[in-house]
């Protein structure tokens, strides 16, 4: 292969390589969460108060990109707190349906917010992302998630998924862990807006709606949320293949659009409905398969 | 004032009919469908095919479409409910399969009629109005109210008076004992979700005439409208959906007549919000919630 058409192939590509990185970083926005047992269904207001602090900041200040990113990584685990303290006591389906009340109520505080331009919300963002810095952000998240695996904060917030009154017993601060992994996740979330926001040049209501965050959910869920690095296997895997069904609903005849969201559910309901551990899974399974068949054929 | 008031009802009862199935599985099931909002939208579409293309008076429609609903409720507890039941984490799960068929449904959806609105052909509803008091009321809001009122009294008789209503409820409390007792629980789960699925499916059928607009994403806003009223309500309670329903109908009129149209939205979500923290088990729900 020539230079020549690797520089083509990357021209084509870089997006769809700058958005799994984006999504990977969702996703594992999402898992944070999940990983103490808590479905927060709120990230998508993160990402949008992440995505509108970074952009004000570069309209109005003359400060540099990073400190702007930094200030869209604090700011949505400082609103975390103050929302998870009475939110966190719910469980389950309840902790769900509130985060998505929360999240639905920002959306449309931006959609009516004169200052960011409303419904339209802000154009013509400089663009000052370049994917190495959406995959060092990635790379942070996955650090800090490996950090915490195995520590005891790691072993806390097992314990705490697998039965909270049990770990409440054994003296772990379940509320305390519960918050620190929304702002954690909120966090993530936040930077993965505004490095969005910068990335494609606009922020606007509409991205950060419901759908948005069925979406993390669906990559954490398919990846896999048993081990850290399931999620951004989830979102490489789901974002890259409607780029590869794009060649095939042009052979089959199909519209790309529907095509897609069909192969999405299909494949979120038999990743539910066989491989509950996710697609991450997958190695891990083979290898216990052949060993089995090796062992009856020795038998 | 009168005008709001009607204009709310007619609206409320919309959101009673679709949050009552909502709120008729999750009382069954402690799992909340979130393809409810699928067949709603789904439904809606079967009526229009029926009215366009077999040219059915829409009176004959409705019934059509609502049975289909609820065959279809029970395809979705086959493959996204049943498979799931006794897994440990079910209830997560059962969330996420639901979203999936959902998925998959929209999908077929945009495939066979694409992303555009469609609407009823003029003359398929009365358009003519009356005069009540100080209110304009259209024979369309007066057929509304009055249908969904009758599916109300109809599911109270079925819960309340019949043997099958008797089972559901009676799964609703425990299906372990109720098993015991001897009756078949995937039955009766099955049922509940052709119950709730007919429900859901009238909704989108009369949302599709009142805002002449079937569209495949009409489901989104109202399934999301749909959990604020059950919380609302309180999670399970049959009463307390419907009572919730008019309750959300009214206050997003009154928003819109007092505050403006854009902030029509953050009240329905405001008032779940504020529901859930101060008061999880809404207005009815029962006094000690397992979950909350």
């Amino acid at each position: 292969m020539s230079l020549e058409s690797l520089q083509d192939l990357w021209l084509t590509y870089q997006s769809t390589v700058a958005f799994i990185g984006l999504n990977g970083l969702l996703a594992l926005s999402v898992y944070t969460t999940l990983s103490c047992g808590q479905l927060s269904l709120a990230q998508a207001a993160f990402m949008a108060i992440g995505a509108y602090a970074s952009a004000i900041l570069t309209f109005h200040s003359g400060l540099p990109f990073a400190v702007n990113l930094a200030a869209a990584t604090l700011l949505p685990a400082l609103v975390a707190v103050p929302l998870g303290l009475p939110v966190l006591r719910l469980k389950g389906v309840f902790l769900a349906i509130a985060t998505i009340g929360f999240g639905e109520v920002v959306r449309i505080f931006f959609v009516n917010l004169d200052y960011t331009n409303g419904a339209l919300g802000l154009t013509a963002v400089p663009q000052r992302t370049s994917i190495w810095m959406i995959y060092a952000a990635l790379s942070a998240a996955l650090f800090v998630l490996w950090r915490i695996r195995g520590s005891r904060a790691g072993y806390a917030l097992e314990a705490i998924r697998e039965d909270e009154p049990a770990a409440r017993t054994m003296g772990i601060h379940a509320a305390r862990y519960k918050l620190a992994m929304l702002a954690l996740g909120a966090s993530f979330a936040g930077l993965a807006g505004a490095l969005e926001a910068h990335y494609t040049y606009m922020v606007s209501p509409s991205t950060y709606s419901f759908t948005r965050v069925v979406d993390m959910l669906v990559y954490a869920v398919v990846g896999g949320t048993s081990v850290f690095y399931g999620p951004v296997v989830g979102a490489t895997f789901l974002t890259a293949l409607p780029e590869i069904l794009r060649e095939i609903s042009a052979r089959v005849g199909l519209a790309p659009g529907p095509l897609r969201l069909f192969v999405n559910g299909a494949v979120l309901l038999l990743v539910i409905l066989f491989l509950p551990e996710g697609i991450s899974s997958l190695p891990r399974r083979v290898r216990a398969w052949l060993r089995s068949r090796r062992e009856a054929h020795a038998a | 004032m009168g005008q709001q008031i009607v204009n709310g009802l007619f609206l409320g009862s919309i959101y009673a009919l679709f949050a009552l199935g909502y709120t008729l599985v999750f009382g069954v099931l402690d799992i909340l469908n979130l393809a409810h909002q699928a067949v709603f939208m789904i439904c809606a579409y079967a009526a229009l095919v029926l009215v366009v293309h077999l040219h059915m008076p829409i009176f004959a429609a409705l019934p059509v479409a609502v049975l289909a609903g609820g065959l279809l409720g029970m395809v979705v507890d086959r493959i996204a409910f049943r498979p799931l039941r006794g897994r440990s984490d079910s209830n997560i799960a059962g969330l996420i399969s639901s979203i999936a068929l959902a998925t998959i449904l929209e999908a077929a959806v945009l495939q066979f009629f694409g992303p555009d609105v469609e609407r009823f052909p003029f003359g398929t509803v009365p358009t003519r109005s009356i005069q009540i008091g100080g209110a304009v009321v259209s024979e369309l809001q007066i057929v509304i109210i009055a249908i969904a009122v009758a599916m109300l009294l109809g599911l109270t008789w079925l819960l309340r008076r019949t043997r099958l209503g008797r089972r559901i409820r009676a799964v609703a409390e425990s299906p372990k004992a109720a098993r015991v007792l001897g009756v078949d629980v995937d039955r009766i789960i099955s049922a509940s979700f052709f119950v709730s699925s007919a429900l859901g499916a009238a909704a989108g059928v009369l949302f599709g005439l009142a805002f002449n607009n079937v569209a495949p994403d009409m489901g989104r806003s109202v399934e999301l409208k749909g959990l604020a009223v059950i919380v609302l309500g309180g999670m399970g309670s049959m009463p307390g959906a419907a009572l919730a329903g008019v309750a959300l109908g009214l206050l997003e009129v009154f928003t819109v007549a007092w505050i403006g149209s854009s902030y029509r939205d953050a009240v329905a979500f405001g008032v779940l919000f504020l529901v859930l923290v101060l008061r999880p088990r809404g207005l009815l729900g029962p006094a000690a919630l397992r979950e909350a």
